[in-house]
């Protein structure tokens, strides 16, 4: 019953009309840059980062979770109707939702769409508000060294398991590790990693790193590959109301894909590629129209993936409020917010920061009720920004960024490191490496360390803490097989069917 | 996931990949001179501030390692990127643009910066006009100036055309008496 009257809290401060005015820019915003292509919530939350110095917690929090939901929202519209998916994890919607927009059905898709996140929105938020205190009250146990082993995890399952290779994902998470570390060590004030530069004791500001390699890098690479392919926007067509058949067909699936996403996205793990791939194989097994799928465009295809997007989305706020786990760059970069404001996300968020938590959560469900208003009736307006050609698009967004980048102190050696970044970025966007664990690695990385030596000094330095304390010990051991186990899986099956064909050989 | 990314068949040293596996050993080479050069007290000897660093070392160490190996069975790029040629004009009006930002922005001020910068990637991109693209990077980095800028509470500083806009809006408002 807790939950329920501080909820009912957290909704007398939301609807407060500042916040709802700041809940509203934020859904609006978040909306546009999900639907241009090449800006995505990571980058817009660390452009407005500055804003933490202007605003209460309460404020920013809202605007930012805004964008963040609103991104997932409008990066289905670019899915279904250009087919290219603004972000990995509506790559999902874009399979069959540009089939069905293709085959005169886009409304439909864009419905679906829309009022399968609101579903998935909803129920991934009320996961949140009664899944955290649970976490809470566990995580309250945890001494140091589980923290650092939890962490462990996350790294691991961020950059490893996640992903086309392990050994790309680890590197990009040591490399965000290094950049991470630059400044003054804050427990015995030492500098490191400064090459003797006075301007990178105070180390390398997280706008700058994330503008570099999803602002610079990102134009970088599509500049490099211009001519490698047009898209064309598919005009919308068909009404925006689904008809009796395909409600019946659609909210089974957003109930399925909602209950798909929201573990995985709560799990220390995080990422949304998982639940939607998952939620696409669980609709095209269980689909009557297996014909619809990969043809003309099934239904169910975009509205389980679209909601399991968004309830995963949601679930990543769990670990990022309750444990300080930031499990995707847009966390991460939330999380920077927080120390911004010098408060610790974590298990005592919730009762030193009660109005700032359960404000936020409050206001997630008011950000559902606003995206689908804006995304269906209002979806003519967002057709429009897609048209914006790329070429005054790309050209803007780094106007943008310069601006983020070069506000940070007025100096023109952080452009040369936005530069740099972005040329890293670039080579990262060519040669596959994935770019989230760089911003996770440089945020948490920082923090792991604390909790290290913090476990270490405890333990009067003794390495062994991490294995003998029983849940410390669990954590590594599901790091150790996430990270190790496919290869171990991978050698038997091999030996396995090497075998096998021997046997014939034998005979 | 992680397991059958690297091709089977042995098809030869995949240069770019190579480089950038070496590019890793060498950014480690520098992580480690950069460690050992963190001075340590004596009081913190059982985890200091170099415990970390130097773990992360190590780990870029067999990543390096990981990465040249994979680049020498053949690399990891998938065959469509691989037979996409690079566009290097439009990459290089774009890095000009880019260059040319950072050049003029303290003499001459962020608006003019980048309304330079935005015609040159515009150009880059494909766009043919850049009279027009002139006019909307002015308009869009006036925008961002006043705009995102100042509510943002963020100092950009001010050059040529921040002054002068300054100075007509000043212009404006004493018409009115202000």
């Amino acid at each position: 019953m807790d939950t329920f009257a501080q909820l009912a809290h957290g909704f007398v401060i939301a609807f407060s009309p500042v916040n709802l005015l700041w809940c509203l820019l934020g859904t609006t915003l978040g909306t546009a840059i999900g639907v241009l292509p090449g800006l995505g919530p990571a980058l817009t939350i660390a452009l407005l980062l500055p804003i933490t110095y202007q605003v209460a917690p309460e404020a920013s929090f809202i605007l930012f979770a805004g964008i963040y939901y609103g991104a997932m929202y409008g990066g289905s519209t670019t899915s279904i109707l250009l087919n290219t998916p603004g972000e990995s994890a509506t790559i999902v919607t874009a399979l069959e939702g540009n089939r069905m927009a293709r085959s005169g059905r886009g409304g439909a898709a864009l419905a679906t769409s829309a009022i399968g996140s609101f579903v998935a929105g909803t129920i991934g938020t009320l996961g949140v508000a009664f899944l955290a205190p649970v976490v809470v009250k566990f995580a309250l146990s945890f001494g140091p060294a589980e923290y650092f082993s939890l962490m462990v995890l996350a790294f691991i399952t961020v950059s490893a398991v996640l992903g086309s290779s392990a050994v790309r994902g680890l590197a990009s998470l040591f490399i965000g590790f290094v950049v991470g570390m630059v400044g003054v060590d804050l427990q015995t004030g030492q500098p490191r990693f400064t090459f003797g530069l006075t301007q990178l004791l105070d180390g390398v500001d997280v706008i700058i790193v994330a503008v570099g390699l999803f602002a610079v890098g990102e134009t970088l690479y599509v500049a490099s590959r211009r001519y490698a392919g047009k898209d064309e926007i598919v005009p919308l067509k068909g009404s925006l109301y689904m008809t009796a058949q395909e409600w019946a067909r659609s909210w089974k699936a957003w109930i399925r894909g909602a209950f798909i996403g929201f573990p995985i996205g709560a799990m220390p793990a995080g990422g949304a590629e998982i639940p939607t791939f998952l939620s696409y194989a669980i609709e095209k097994k269980l689909s009557k129209h297996k014909d619809e799928f990969g043809t003309t465009g099934a239904i169910e295809g975009v509205a389980g993936p679209e909601a399991a997007n968004n309830a995963s989305a949601a679930g990543v706020l769990v670990p990022m409020l309750t444990l300080g786990l930031p499990t995707s760059a847009t966390a991460a970069i939330m999380l920077s917010a927080f120390q911004s404001y010098g408060i610790n996300p974590g298990p005592l968020l919730f009762t030193t920061q009660g109005d700032l938590v359960w404000g936020l959560i409050a206001s997630l469900f008011i950000a559902n009720v606003i995206l689908v208003i804006l995304n269906l009736p209002l979806i003519g307006l967002w057709v429009k920004l897609l048209k914006i050609p790329a070429p005054q698009l790309y050209a803007g967004i780094l106007v943008f960024a310069t601006v983020g980048t070069y506000g940070i102190s007025q100096s023109p050696i952080d452009l040369v490191v936005l530069y740099l970044l972005g040329a890293i970025g670039f080579l990262m966007r060519r040669f596959d490496f994935p770019t989230a664990p760089v911003i996770i690695g440089m945020i948490l990385g920082p923090l792991a360390e604390a909790q290290f030596r913090r476990a270490m000094t405890i333990a009067n330095g003794d390495w062994t803490v991490f294995f003998t304390r029983p849940l410390s010990l669990t954590l590594l051991a599901l790091a150790f097989i996430g990270l190790l186990g496919p290869h171990i899986w991978g050698y038997v099956e091999r030996r396995r069917l090497k075998g096998q064909e021997a046997i014939p050989g034998d005979a | 996931m992680s397991v059958h990314d690297e091709p089977a068949a042995p098809r030869g040293v995949a240069m770019p990949e190579l480089l950038i596996g070496l590019g890793m050993l060498a950014a480690a080479g520098a992580v480690l001179w950069q460690t050992m050069a963190i001075p340590v007290s004596p009081l913190y000897s059982k985890v200091g501030p170099t415990v970390f660093p130097y773990i992360t070392t190590c780990g870029m160490l067999v990543l390096a390692v990981l990465l040249i190996k994979a680049a020498v069975q053949g690399g990891w790029q998938p065959d469509e990127e691989k037979e996409t040629p690079t566009d290097w004009r439009s990459m290089g009006f774009t890095v000009a643009g880019l260059v040319a930002n950072l050049v003029l922005i303290d003499p001459l001020g962020f608006t003019f910066a980048s309304t330079v910068m935005f015609v040159l990637i515009c150009y880059g991109f494909g766009s043919r006009r850049p009279l027009r693209d002139g006019l909307t990077g002015l308009v869009l980095a006036l925008a961002a100036y006043f705009g995102f800028a100042k509510a943002l509470g963020v100092n950009i500083g001010a050059g040529v055309v921040e002054n002068g806009a300054n100075g007509a809006l000043a212009t404006v408002a004493s018409w009115f008496g202000a």
